[in-house]
């Protein structure tokens, strides 16, 4: 059978600059984690934490996960519809518009340009420009969907077109501000209603940019990798629906016991525990696809990147309904643990998959073989002690912390002061902030691996050829 | 079926996202900041203030600051009075924060005086001594930009008069920070404080490991303003053996509102003897 036109240089474009912005953002990261123990780091007024922090949160989110994303959805998309991308032109003006906004949004943070909306900081020029990139991308791979030539849509396809109408409205509804000048707005939203709103986009946007795209790519490149099918297309079916449906109920989880009315949290709390079922069912969906395949951990980096990052997911998504019930959320809430556990997500789950995809992609775009299994597979060591050491630690000082903070004396006296509890924190900050360069260290060796592989890898056998 | 119409699949999951965002997200705006949840006493921004909170927000201060207290025990007795929706009402956006890095500042105003907070802001660990919080000098350079802030007064639709915007001349975004500051939380009337009442005896009277303990205390709660030797700075100096212990007792534990004395009742009684013991009967003059 003949292989269309498809368009392999866009994708390529996206994850050479997708890495570029995740080393900014593990960088910056790196930075402010040596603030927090060491204060004359911070170089007011453009790189304190307090403005250094959006900057590294928006690089790791927009530039490192949707950059590749824009990449992965572009490469699957033609692939599974076996149809050339609807619109070249428009995709390369998407490259650009993709990192003139990211730039800008560097740019704007350091500059104090802020709305203060966790997740969603770039005030109102740049969030016209994000808004009209998405249209722009949408448009495009649906575009490619309706004129595809193969009748089924694959799961895959299921997550990115969720993700598309997700994000958009989540965006859209949380971006109600009114401008004061070209870089101010206020809210459109005052008070609990707007603390309930950014979290309704908060929780989401975790739903619909770090959990439905990642499974698009997990279930498209677990198969791809291990060779065989994924395990049920029923279990598949009902946990997609029932992810899609329950996650919306769950931003108030992130405001327990806030003055948003207490029936919203109890939903929140329940929706958030139901979300395990359809969770573990896409994890044990890829456990199930790999019976009789498990001797691959062995000899496949692939399916090693893929597995410990659905087994995070599957961790995470346990961790993440046991802190959205009230009662651990009133120790666990405010302190240390919660960097924690946002850091198995996005270091574990999110990266690994990602990882796993540009090792598979890379040598087929540039249709050579990978520099080095052994660098991969010291990538792969780097990246997950590095993320064990950071969330561990944070979990750990996280507890402490919580526990100092409720200790009460027989008197009903607090028996710590505030500062008591925080130089307690010292020795935790020292080594998640190890955590972090072994976790850097791995990514540098990655993007070196890559690098050898465009510039001098063997020319491939027809065999790897895509 | 729906598994080969896309443009069906679209419309499906945008009705499934749907769904929960009405009923938690959407739905809530009937019962929040309505008539029912307002509070009398809580009064808009006014302009140094609302200046001071942009200069928060540009600043990322909500990136380690909190800014509601739970109605837990331990929060409320480090914190004060739970946070109540009303209070919010003039918020643009909120500023709930969700870490403590440093602590809740929902209750802050009137906590300490002006020039507590100048000086900390200036040089956290000057007052703080192991604190991790960045210095914010630079705020004493940038004068505020008063018909900026008449437009910021304007968007959001809050009271204000010439005089008012007139006044933000020769201030800067300290001063307008530090205004800021003091307003939080202060738009309920404070809770009254647990006053201590009836004849108060002290338990050890210059016992050695007691004064030990005070001096501890002394350094990390009161020395930052009454000076390491308590010879005086932003708070006055502190002649030993010139109270009453029972006076001086009642003083840290209840504080003195009117002149941002805190109150020291969240270290509990003993903790509060203890330092009695110590600023009474030091002997290092």
């Amino acid at each position: 059978m003949e292989t269309p036109p498809y368009n392999y240089a866009i994708v390529r474009s996206f994850i050479v600059w997708s890495i570029l912005w995740g080393v900014v953002a593990v960088l910056v990261g790196v930075l402010i984690s040596f603030q927090l123990v060491e204060p004359a780091l911070n170089l007011p007024p453009y790189l304190t934490y307090g403005r250094l922090r959006p900057l590294h949160t928006n690089a790791g989110i927009y530039g490192w996960g949707i950059g590749s994303f824009f990449a992965l959805f572009y490469y699957m998309v033609q692939r599974l519809c076996r149809t050339p991308l609807w619109s070249d032109g428009l995709a390369r003006f998407q490259l650009w518009l993709f990192n003139a906004t990211i730039i800008t949004a560097a740019v704007t943070l350091l500059l104090g340009y802020t709305t203060s909306k966790e997740y969603h900081e770039l005030e109102w020029p740049v969030d016209i420009m994000v808004v009209v990139l998405w249209v722009v991308f949408s448009v495009n791979i649906i575009m490619t969907i309706v004129r595809r030539r193969e009748e089924q849509m694959y799961i895959s396809l299921w997550y990115m077109m969720a993700a598309l109408v997700g994000v958009a409205v989540l965006y859209l509804v949380n971006a109600a501000e009114v401008p004061v000048s070209l870089f101010k707005s206020y809210s459109a939203y005052a008070g609990t209603n707007d603390a309930n709103v950014q979290w309704w986009f908060g929780h989401n946007a975790v739903a619909m940019v770090l959990t439905a795209p990642p499974l698009a790519v997990f279930y498209y490149f677990l198969p791809k990798s291990t060779g065989v099918p994924i395990f049920s297309h029923r279990i598949s079916i009902i946990a997609f629906w029932s992810l899609v449906f329950m996650y919306l109920w769950t931003g108030a989880h992130h405001l327990l016991w806030t003055p948003v009315p207490d029936w919203v949290q109890t939903l929140a709390m329940a929706f958030s525990i139901m979300l395990i079922a359809p969770s573990w069912g896409s994890v044990f969906n890829g456990y199930l696809s790999m019976n009789g395949q498990w001797h691959q951990m062995r000899e496949n980096y692939l399916v090693k990147f893929l597995i410990l990052g659905i087994t995070f997911y599957g961790l995470q998504t346990l961790q993440g309904p046991s802190q959205a019930i009230r009662t651990f959320s009133a120790f666990i809430h405010y302190t240390e643990w919660v960097p924690g556990h946002v850091h198995m997500g996005a270091m574990g789950w999110v990266s690994m998959v990602l990882f796993a995809a540009i090792y598979y992609l890379v040598p087929r775009l540039y249709d050579r073989e990978l520099y080095s299994i052994p660098l991969a597979n010291l990538h792969f060591w780097l990246v997950l002690i590095g993320q064990l050491v950071y969330s561990v630690s944070m979990w750990i000082a996280g507890l402490q912390q919580a526990g100092m903070w409720h200790a009460l004396n027989s008197d009903g006296s607090l028996t710590y002061t505030f500062m008591e509890t925080l130089v307690e924190m010292y020795p935790y900050w020292w080594i998640r902030a190890i955590g972090g360069v072994i976790y850097l260290a791995g990514v540098l060796v990655f993007i070196y691996n890559l690098v050898r592989t465009a510039r001098s890898g063997k020319p491939a056998a027809d065999a790897v050829a895509a | 079926m729906w598994e080969k119409k896309p443009v069906l699949f679209l419309l499906l999951a945008t009705l499934a996202i749907l769904v929960g965002t009405i009923v938690t997200m959407v739905i809530p705006f009937a019962w929040v900041n309505t008539e029912a949840d307002r509070i009398a006493t809580v009064t808009p921004y006014t302009p140094l203030q609302q200046a001071g909170r942009d200069v928060y927000i540009r600043e990322g201060c909500n990136n380690c600051h909190s800014q509601t207290v739970r109605p837990l025990v331990a929060d409320v007795l480090r914190y004060g009075e739970y946070s109540k929706s009303g209070e919010f009402v003039y918020d643009r956006p909120f500023l709930w924060g969700s870490r403590r890095t440093g602590p809740d500042l929902a209750r802050l105003g009137g906590k300490y005086p002006d020039a507590w907070h100048t000086q900390h802001m200036e040089a956290p660990t000057s007052m703080i001594p192991k604190s991790n919080m960045p210095a914010y000098a630079f705020l004493n350079q940038n004068p505020l930009d008063p018909g900026y802030i008449r437009k910021c007064m304007k968007v959001l639709g809050f009271p204000y008069t010439e005089a008012d915007i007139a006044a933000l001349n020769g201030k800067t975004e300290m001063d307008a920070m530090v205004a800021y500051l003091q307003k939080l939380g202060t738009g309920i009337p404070k809770a009254a404080a647990a006053a201590v009442v009836g004849d108060l005896k002290n338990p050890f009277p210059k016992d050695p490991g007691s004064m030990q303990a005070g001096q501890q205390l002394f350094a990390q709660n009161c020395a930052a303003c009454h000076g390491s030797h308590g010879e005086g700075g932003i708070g006055p100096e502190l002649e030993p053996e010139s109270y009453q212990d029972a006076d001086l007792f009642k003083t840290i534990y209840n504080g003195i509102t009117d002149n941002g004395m805190p109150s020291f009742a969240a270290l509990g009684s003993t903790k509060v003897w203890q330092l009695t013991n110590f600023v009474n009967y030091r002997k290092e003059h």
